[in-house]
């Protein structure tokens, strides 16, 4: 009993809330869709066919389990701890987005839903969506910002390429968080017959606990392949986080491991003094998208716009479960600029022919402060959240516009 | 706790001259504060029996674009919830009867305060609030608060909202119930005025406060054929189209702005003032 008094993994409460975050702060046409999806959710988790479903396609679609990594000349290059990789990339579609929505794809099939929609920021969200919505014959449609349209020009061929109609969303900052706003639209709009497909571990309850769950599979991997790969549990962990899935998915497993630190990483984008999109770092409570979380705003309760290269990280919010981790500090969140984040997709890429994802360089971007001047046999995990292909463009664009400048 | 507002006291007066009312939406601050102010003053004139002033948020999830932009709009010209709150003070001045319902979303009135923010608003002379974003399962937050403090909270009900739901949905309204009429955002298409009809007497079987219907409504037309269903019927985007068809290129109010909502307004009273009423109380 006591184990559980303690446990920090027991939430969210039955009304969604973390602490003081979470909830469901959605429109009434929305609620009893919400609920419909809560009931449907704790239905299939009882339900051993549908662990088995998920099992069998995690393994046989998605490629799971993916290697943890010995990253050899990252961990020479920074000459202190010892640096392993949690292959995220390696999965089918190229990211962890696949993990969830390949539960909340078999969810809709439960619930007999024929459409699905989803938002989408870098895109990765929506091709994992229009992946599986392919494999199981399912209406697709993505949201995404006109200017993510732009700057992800490969999702959204791949997207088209599966059979998915990709919406660019003209509203607003052009962004993930309108694209957020249109999917709900379309949600309010379409009750009877399509599924929310959300791609992080935010929105209303009891999306920020499903997505996490699905997305545990990453920490639940790591700590057995640690244990098999040097006998104990790692000392420190590092994601980026956007609206947090895939470090939620590695961090949620060892919450209760007090040993271990954690770390989080935020998109600082030109500086957390200029525009970024570090909610943690540069917001404060309030409620946004069916939660209260940490949010960008002014005074007026109005949300800014904002900014970070990686069109993943580019959301003015959080997934509620950090916000509560940061206010009783059991993760520690850190921020990594731009630069930073173009300086370690560089890194990486040279010394370990691996070519990270924006997002996760962000991550990446932290281990000379994290890594160097620990003892060798201090055990590191970065979560390689995705691969960098469709980021090849961007990355040139801005390494020339920095060259010409 | 019953607290007898200007909203009650307005909708017995339509009971007793046997017709239904018509609510009229603005979004506070659009085109600007003092464009806005003088449509808000000149709306009863024209025939509003309620006014609802929206409060502009950048995420206006709910609804379709002439809100959306409506809103932008607002919020480009320096609106704020202190702003609208303002707005509802400077109109009581020469109107203590007319009913002003604030609308919007949760996060500008949870940055501001809660508890401050219903002393204010009662003071400017708010007497209604309807935050699309407050089911209630969140009644804790504003709804339960606001009942203390004398405001009415307005409750939406909607095309998903069943017999099951219905009790927990009017459980903490009061003033009257909004029925949003269709399943969509504001400003979409027009409803079938039969399901709308239906629905109207679905929701009086569980509850004696008037009902409002919206979501759609664009023309004295529509505004009758729901009027002789409901309470009262509700038009806004057509409304704050009606605004921005009458600014000048860089979206600054003309002379022509005020009329052209107040023209409209006067044509929608009218529709409302000649249905024939089908469910007489």
């Amino acid at each position: 009993m006591n184990d559980r008094v303690n446990s920090l993994r027991t939430g969210p409460d039955e009304r969604g809330h973390f602490g003081i975050f979470g909830g469901r702060f959605v429109a009434e046409t929305l609620m009893p869709l919400v609920l419909d999806l809560e009931k449907a959710y704790e239905e299939a988790k009882k339900d051993p066919a549908f662990k088995k479903e998920m099992d069998y396609h995690l393994k046989h679609f998605v490629g799971r389990p993916s290697p943890l990594y010995f990253a050899e000349r990252l961990t020479a290059h920074f000459g202190g701890a010892k640096i392993y990789f949690k292959r995220e990339d390696l999965n089918h579609t190229g990211a962890h987005k696949v993990n969830n929505v390949l539960g909340q794809i078999m969810l809709a099939r439960r619930m007999k839903k024929p459409r699905v929609i989803a938002e989408t920021g870098a895109g990765m969200h929506g091709v994992a969506t229009a992946t599986l919505c392919a494999k199981f014959g399912i209406k697709c449609v993505v949201f995404m910002g006109s200017v993510d349209v732009a700057r992800q020009e490969p999702n959204v061929l791949r997207m088209r390429a599966l059979g998915a109609e990709v919406r660019p969303v003209e509203s607003g900052s052009k962004t993930l968080k309108d694209a957020m706003n249109e999917a709900l639209r379309d949600w309010v709009t379409n009750v009877h017959d399509t599924f929310y497909c959300i791609g992080t571990v935010a929105g209303p309850h009891p999306y920020p606990a499903m997505v996490r769950d699905f997305q545990c599979v990453i920490g639940e991997e790591t700590k057995a392949q640690m244990m098999e790969a040097e006998g104990r549990l790692p000392d420190a962990l590092v994601a980026c986080i956007g609206g947090g899935s895939n470090a939620m998915g590695l961090f949620h497993p060892f919450l209760d491991d007090r040993d271990v630190a954690i770390y989080g990483v935020e998109a600082a984008g030109h500086g957390l003094d200029k525009q970024h999109a570090a909610s943690l770092a540069g917001g404060k409570p309030g409620v946004l998208h069916g939660n209260r979380t940490y949010l960008l705003m002014n005074g007026d309760g109005q949300i800014e716009e904002a900014h970070s290269i990686s069109a993943g990280l580019d959301y003015p919010g959080i997934g509620p479960e950090h916000s509560w981790l940061h206010e009783i500090g059991r993760v520690k969140y850190l921020s990594a600029t731009d630069d930073e984040a173009l300086e370690a997709f560089q890194l990486c890429s040279r010394l370990e022919g691996i070519i990270p994802a924006l997002e996760p360089s962000h991550a990446l971007a932290k281990l000379g402060q994290l890594a160097s001047g620990k003892p060798k046999d201090h055990l590191i995990v970065v979560n390689m959240s995705g691969r960098g292909d469709k980021d090849l463009a961007s990355v040139a664009s801005y390494i020339n516009k920095k060259m010409s400048a | 706790m019953t607290v007898t507002t200007r909203i009650d006291a307005r909708f017995k007066a339509l009971a007793a001259e046997g017709r239904a009312g018509l609510v009229t939406f603005i979004t506070g601050g659009d085109p600007d504060y003092d464009a806005s102010l003088e449509i808000l003053k000149a709306l009863p004139k024209a025939g509003a029996d309620i006014i609802e002033v929206g409060v502009p948020f950048t995420d206006a999830m709910a609804d379709g674009p002439p809100i959306q932009a409506s809103s932008l709009r607002a919020l480009a010209a320096g609106q704020s919830l202190e702003k609208t709150i303002a707005m509802v003070r400077a109109f009581r001045k020469d109107d203590n009867e007319t009913p002003i319902v604030l609308m919007g979303y949760y996060n500008p009135i949870y940055i501001y305060g809660v508890e401050k923010f219903l002393k204010d608003a009662k003071e400017a002379g708010v007497d209604g609030l309807i935050v699309v974003d407050l089911p209630p399962e969140e009644d804790e937050e504003l709804c339960i608060p606001a009942m203390k403090a004398g405001v009415n909270f307005i409750r939406l009900a909607t095309p998903t909202t069943d017999d099951k739901r219905l009790p927990a949905v009017l459980k903490n309204t009061s003033g009257f119930v909004y029925y949003v009429s269709i399943a969509g955002v504001s400003g979409a298409a027009a409803p079938q005025t039969s399901n709308v009809i239906d629905a109207v007497a679905r929701i009086k079987r569980h509850t004696n406060l008037p009902i409002a219907v919206g979501f759609g409504l664009k023309t004295p037309e529509h505004a009758r054929a729901i009027a002789e269903g409901a309470d009262a019927a509700v038009v806004g985007s057509a409304l704050v189209e009606a605004v921005r068809t009458s600014l000048d290129d860089k979206q600054r109010a003309t002379p022509k702005t005020v009329k052209a909502v107040t023209d409209l307004v006067s044509a929608l009273a009218e529709g409302v003032r000649s249905a024939r009423r089908k469910a007489a109380e």
